[in-house]
């Protein structure tokens, strides 16, 4: 007599090593696990409640200053600075020894107050901006070549991480000038409708830069094609200050007048978090760090502040469920990120008072303008007061 | 001495002039470095020295001895050679200039062609007047200002570097569509040595290794990614010599062939005899016919697809304004038509020839099909008058049928088979005038193809035909089922059978009253008096309480005799009223109706009739009853059924668990409440809309997506670890950009993504562009950077 058993393939349920994880067999038919949609959705609005408890940037405040902080640079090789001395200096990396007098490397006397000084990010060659742009090397004391073009003062200068002979410039009569620095001459000059502040090329995209203007908007320019904005960033309620990209050349952060910092995606016009604090002044100068996770920014009234990047991101080592948790908390977040709730939620940010009513003023103002423009298009001859949008609104001119 | 030091004032300044002048055009030549030649640069730098021999004339200067030395050196030093040679022509005279060029005294002016006058007199000066001349027609053209020089080398920098960035634009769209990236991005390669590196050290010792060395040697094998030798690969590519061969006939007959095809075509053209055309017009038409005939037999989705295109056809011809008396040639037969019956009769061909391209195409449904079924059991008598209207509605644009049938009257059967044979003659006889050979071939088709379908079918083929609901024609087919009832049943008495003949006809006349429909009452009566008659003739009898479970609905309601109503109906070329469609109509009340109808002469058809029947095919009522019974019915509460075929019986093919068992495991639907919209006929009121839910779904279609099918698809799709597979759940949420903490992310480099960086850094380029320049221009750079 045959006698029939049942047998399993101990491979399918006995682990390798005793360090392995129990095999869960599973059975993923659908019919199981009924109402994916909806279950998904609760899980969805669940990370986003947790994100916003969980989003806590503030690190730190670092003070010591005893008056605003103006200028902030990283992981910087050499060090190099302007006054209005009419002086630059060249400073050691390392701090003086004990009892020893702080004593510049090197100080040439130049002929103009310098506003702006920024290296080269390869080559050892700095270009300070003033009347002119001067490149200098570093070796030597007079400028290797000088570029000028208008008579305002230039405010701010920065080349370009990627193709490193690029310069962009920003001056005080409303212009953006770029520079080739190897052909030793200005390319294009841009006119907006108010003075750009400084400026930011995308350290991942050679020919995008941002503009932080005194229009409390930032541009975002395709170098090649400077008659129309590639995307107007807008949010802030007072003139933006500086602007800086993250390292992944996604998003950018941008510090502002009126005691805020902002961190905007780069295709999208509006932000996506804002940070301030109660005793955070006037935003002068911000940057991010160089792995991407933090930011910092200096402010008036004398403090540097370090920052998340990530409001609700857990620093430190996590665990591979935790990583594989917050992956999908994510996805879901992004999944459902246009059903009202979620959208509610994860936009909710408590603003300050004065911001939040400038906001408001602000709204109302564009309103009524927006009317005023309908309302004068309605009355008068058809073509004769045409619809301009909004990129090209505030370019007045691109000078060859 | 005054005059002296004057005049070296005006040199001094002459040389500063031409110093600023070289000044700028250094400049520009620092700023064309880069893009200007070197000669071109040089023959900048010599030009300031051309530059005095304009300028030197006007001095007011009394030692005219000296001033026509210096002019002499400078005219002279306009040609390098001579010019020492003249410098030696000095002879001991006393201060009397052999040329005796002074304007002293004249008040002239001293003009270059006074010097030149002498010249010519001296054979030996002919080189110096050669020089000068062709120093005047190489005049340069005034330097551009500098601010439009300034504009045109930003520009043309400006367009050189965008043309360096825009090898940038692939690796940026590359990452923005990058499903992940991860930062930072430098990879450090592996350091894999080449297998050419390692062969290098390998030295073959044993013969058998010396052999196949040898062997690879030989044949020049190469050791890494070709694998195939050079000889190899030119043998793939080469073809046989047969192939070739075979390629090359194929080729030659084609060649010949279409030079053939061309030659007969060419041949064909110029006939010109216009019988020949329209025989072969004829010809290709007969063909097109048996073609399509073929394809219906063999392919009946080919032909389908055909028919589309004769309907995509009739489209085009009833868009255009084709065959309709518009054209020229059917102008000047107009004017002609009132006196010549020819002419006249081909205009009636012309527009019989519009009317069949216009004709609607048929699409034959099921229920005909069913139909068919039951003809082919053997019911012929399935009413005469059926069969008529159908044969009449198969060919004729209802329009036109209409008028027909007003203007024919009784006389029904007898129009029939002349409109038919009329058409068919319209059909096949070719126009004269008929540009258009592939519409009429497809109007044949499709009239093929209709007799094809239904050679025998018992069902009037109106126009609206085919949008008629499902529904509605199960009724038809079960009034044929009843029809053969009838037929079966004799044993009824003939008075029961008029006195319910009669009920109908009340009921109809009433009905037509109310419908007002004004073209076929009179046609229609007479219709139901001859199926009267058919049926007292047979003896045919009707019961009162005949059972008829098949029909449902607001039919079900109605007394038997609805059955004839139903198929009068249906001869109306299923003409849907509103009124017959409203369940608040109930036939009891008709039938209480008193039954005095006045008959009505013949009228003609109404405009407003005609209206009504153009969109008689939008049966929109009907279909909203539809639609809200189907969701009456499906927002039911269903019964649910948990029987488990297997447990406790035997269970497989064609076993069924015990109805004990589904009786005990059936939980019954509760009774919901009634409907809101019970007895409101024209409201479908959505009872599952839950205004809590509202507030959590999405209200419009947010911006990437364009369809809502996008969106939802992307919202059904489960991400989560529960209903998906382990690797499915790492794959479907890894993120977008990830990063390490602590890691320097170093702004893109060339190298990074495959392009190859320049090799000189921006300072080396820097100083080379500047040591093209002179040391004489640097100064003068810096004399410019200084103020």
């Amino acid at each position: 007599m045959k006698v029939k058993m049942l047998s399993r393939n101990p491979d399918n349920y006995v682990r390798e090593t005793k360090l392995d994880i129990q095999r869960v067999p599973r059975n993923y038919d659908p019919t199981l696990h009924p109402f994916e949609v909806p279950r998904e959705y609760v899980r969805a609005l669940n990370a986003t409640k947790l994100e916003r408890v969980f989003a806590k940037p503030f690190l730190a405040s670092l003070d010591g200053h005893r008056d605003g902080v103006n200028c902030l640079a990283k992981h910087p090789k050499s060090l190099t600075t302007v006054g209005d001395d009419k002086t630059v200096k060249q400073w050691k990396m390392d701090g003086p020894g004990c009892g020893e007098e702080e004593e510049p490397l090197q100080t040439i006397l130049g002929k103009t107050v310098s506003t702006g000084i920024d290296h080269h990010w390869k080559d050892p060659i700095f270009a300070t901006c003033g009347q002119q742009v001067d490149i200098w090397d570093e070796q030597r004391t007079s400028p290797v070549c000088s570029m000028n073009w208008g008579f305002d003062s230039v405010c701010s200068v920065k080349f370009n991480p990627i193709e490193t002979f690029i310069l962009g410039s920003c001056a005080s009569d409303r212009n953006i000038v770029l520079y080739d620095m190897r052909q030793a001459t200005p390319l294009k000059k841009v006119i907006l409708d108010m003075r750009t502040n400084t400026i930011c090329w995308n350290p991942m995209e050679a020919f995008h830069f941002t503009a932080a203007n005194e229009d409390y908007n930032l541009y975002t320019f395709d170098m090649r094609a400077l008659d129309t904005p590639v995307q107007v960033h807008m949010d802030h309620v007072s003139a933006v200050l500086d602007v800086d990209y993250s390292p992944t050349g996604k998003e950018f952060v941008s510090a502002s007048f009126d005691k805020s910092i902002r961190i905007f995606p780069v295709e999208r016009s509006r932000s996506r978090e804002v940070y301030h604090t109660k005793r955070m002044q006037h935003v002068i100068c911000v940057k991010w760090t160089s792995d991407s996770k933090y930011i910092m920014c200096g402010s008036d009234e004398m403090n540097i502040r370090l920052w998340k990047a990530n409001a609700s991101e857990k620093l430190g080592v996590l665990t591979s469920r935790e990583k594989a948790a917050n992956d999908y908390n994510q996805k879901l977040k992004e999944k459902f990120q246009y059903h009202p709730h979620v959208k509610r939620i994860a936009r909710h940010r408590h603003l300050p008072k004065s911001i939040y009513s400038q906001i408001q003023e602000q709204r109302i103002m564009k309103e009524s303008r927006r009317r005023k423009e309908m309302n004068r298009r309605k009355h008068s001859k058809p073509g004769s007061v045409p619809v301009v949008s909004e990129r090209k609104k505030h370019v007045v001119a691109v000078v060859k | 001495m005054e005059p002296k030091s004057d005049t070296r004032r005006f040199f001094k300044s002459l040389h500063a002039f031409g110093e600023r002048k070289q000044a700028a055009t250094v400049d520009m030549a620092r700023n064309v470095a880069g893009l200007l030649a070197l000669s071109q640069q040089e023959e900048l730098m010599d030009l300031p020295n051309h530059s005095p021999l304009s300028t030197s004339e006007d001095e007011g200067d009394s030692d005219g001895e000296r001033k026509s030395q210096k002019l002499l050196e400078a005219v002279s030093s306009l040609g390098g050679k001579s010019r020492w040679k003249l410098a030696e022509r000095s002879e001991a005279t006393l201060g009397v200039s052999e040329f005796n060029v002074t304007s002293d005294g004249s008040g002239e002016k001293l003009v270059l062609s006074d010097l030149l006058e002498s010249s010519t007199a001296l054979s030996s000066l002919a080189a110096v007047r050669k020089q000068l001349l062709r120093v005047k027609s190489k005049t340069l053209a005034i330097p551009l200002d500098k601010k439009e020089a300034d504009q045109i080398l930003r520009e043309a920098a400006f367009s050189k570097t965008a043309q360096v960035l825009s090898k940038w634009d692939p690796v940026v769209l590359k990452n923005r569509q990058a499903e992940q990236l991860f930062f930072p991005m430098e990879k450090e390669l592996p350091a894999v040595a080449p297998v050419e590196h390692a062969f290098t050290g390998w030295k073959t010792r044993t013969p058998l290794e010396q052999e196949v060395f040898n062997l690879l040697h030989k044949n020049k094998q190469p050791v890494t990614d070709p694998l195939l030798t050079p000889v190899e690969k030119a043998s793939l590519k080469a073809m046989s010599l047969e192939e070739v061969k075979i390629h090359r006939a194929e080729l030659q007959k084609t060649r010949a062939l279409q030079s053939y095809y061309e030659a007969r075509a060419r041949r064909e053209k110029k006939i010109k005899s216009k019988k020949y055309h329209k025989f072969m017009k004829k010809g290709k038409a007969k063909k097109a016919f048996k073609e399509f005939e073929q394809l219906c037999k063999d392919d009946p989705s080919a032909a389908l697809q055909e028919l589309g295109k004769m309907e995509e056809a009739r489209v085009l011809e009833r868009m255009s304004l084709k065959h309709q008396g518009s054209g020229k040639w059917a102008k000047s037969k107009a004017i002609m038509a009132r006196y010549d019956l020819e002419t006249r009769q081909a205009m009636q061909e012309q527009l019989a020839k519009k009317r069949e391209l216009t004709q609607k195409l048929q699409v034959v449904s099921e229920s005909e099909e069913e139909e068919e079924k039951c003809t082919e059991e053997g019911i012929i008598s399935a009413s005469d008058g059926m069969n008529d209207l159908q044969m009449n509605a198969a060919g004729v644009n209802p329009w036109m049928l209409r008028s027909c049938n007003s203007s024919a009257g009784r006389g029904e059967l007898k129009t029939d088979p002349e409109q038919l044979p009329q058409q068919v003659a319209g059909g096949f006889s070719v126009g004269e005038e008929d540009e258009r050979p592939v519409a009429e071939e497809l109007v044949l088709k499709e009239r093929s193809f209709q007799e094809r379908v239904e050679p025998n079918s018992a069902k009037p083929m109106g126009g609206q035909e085919a949008e008629v609901s499902s529904d509605c024609q199960e009724e038809v087919s079960e009034s044929r089922v009843l029809l053969q009832k009838l037929h079966k049943e004799n044993d009824q008495s003939e008075q029961q059978n008029v006195s319910s003949v009669g009920t109908v006809l009340q009921i109809q006349r009433e009905e037509l009253a109310q419908e007002e429909s004004l073209v076929p009452q009179r046609l229609e009566r007479t219709h139901v008096l001859e199926e009267q008659g058919e049926l007292g003739k047979e003896g045919r009898c009707q019961k009162k309480g005949h059972p008829r479970p098949m029909l449902k609905g607001e039919w079900k309601k109605r007394n038997p005799h609805s059955v004839l109503d139903v198929s009068r109906r249906e001869k109306k070329d299923q003409m849907i009223d509103l009124q017959k469609l409203l369940t608040t109509r109930s036939p009891v009340k008709s039938l209480a109706v008193p039954t005095v109808v006045e008959l009505k002469d013949e009228v003609e058809t109404d405009h407003k009739q005609i209206i009504k029947e153009a969109f008689a095919g939008d049966d929109v009522i009907r279909e909203f009853l539809k639609e809200k019974r189907e969701t009456v019915e499906a927002n039911k509460p269903k019964d649910l059924d948990l029987t488990l075929p297997g447990w406790g019986e035997w269970v497989g093919m064609g076993l069924k668990p015990s109805a004990k068992k589904r009786r005990r495991f059936l939980i019954k639907a509760p009774e919901s409440s009634p409907r809101k919209d019970k007895n409101l006929p024209n409201v479908i009121l959505n009872e599952k809309h839950n205004i809590l839910a509202a507030a959590h779904q999405v209200h419009a279609i947010p911006h990437p997506f364009t369809h809502h099918q996008q969106f939802e698809r992307t919202i059904q799709n489960p991400i989560g670890y529960t209903w998906n597979t382990q690797r499915a759940f790492q794959k479907l949420t890894v993120p977008k950009v990830g990063t390490k903490l602590g890691h320097i992310i170093k702004p893109l480099k060339a190298e990074n993504v495959g392009y190859r960086s320049s090799s000189r850094s921006d300072l080396s380029v820097l100083q080379s562009s500047r040591k093209r320049l002179s040391k004489k221009q640097q100064k003068q750079l810096k004399a410019s950077s200084a103020d």
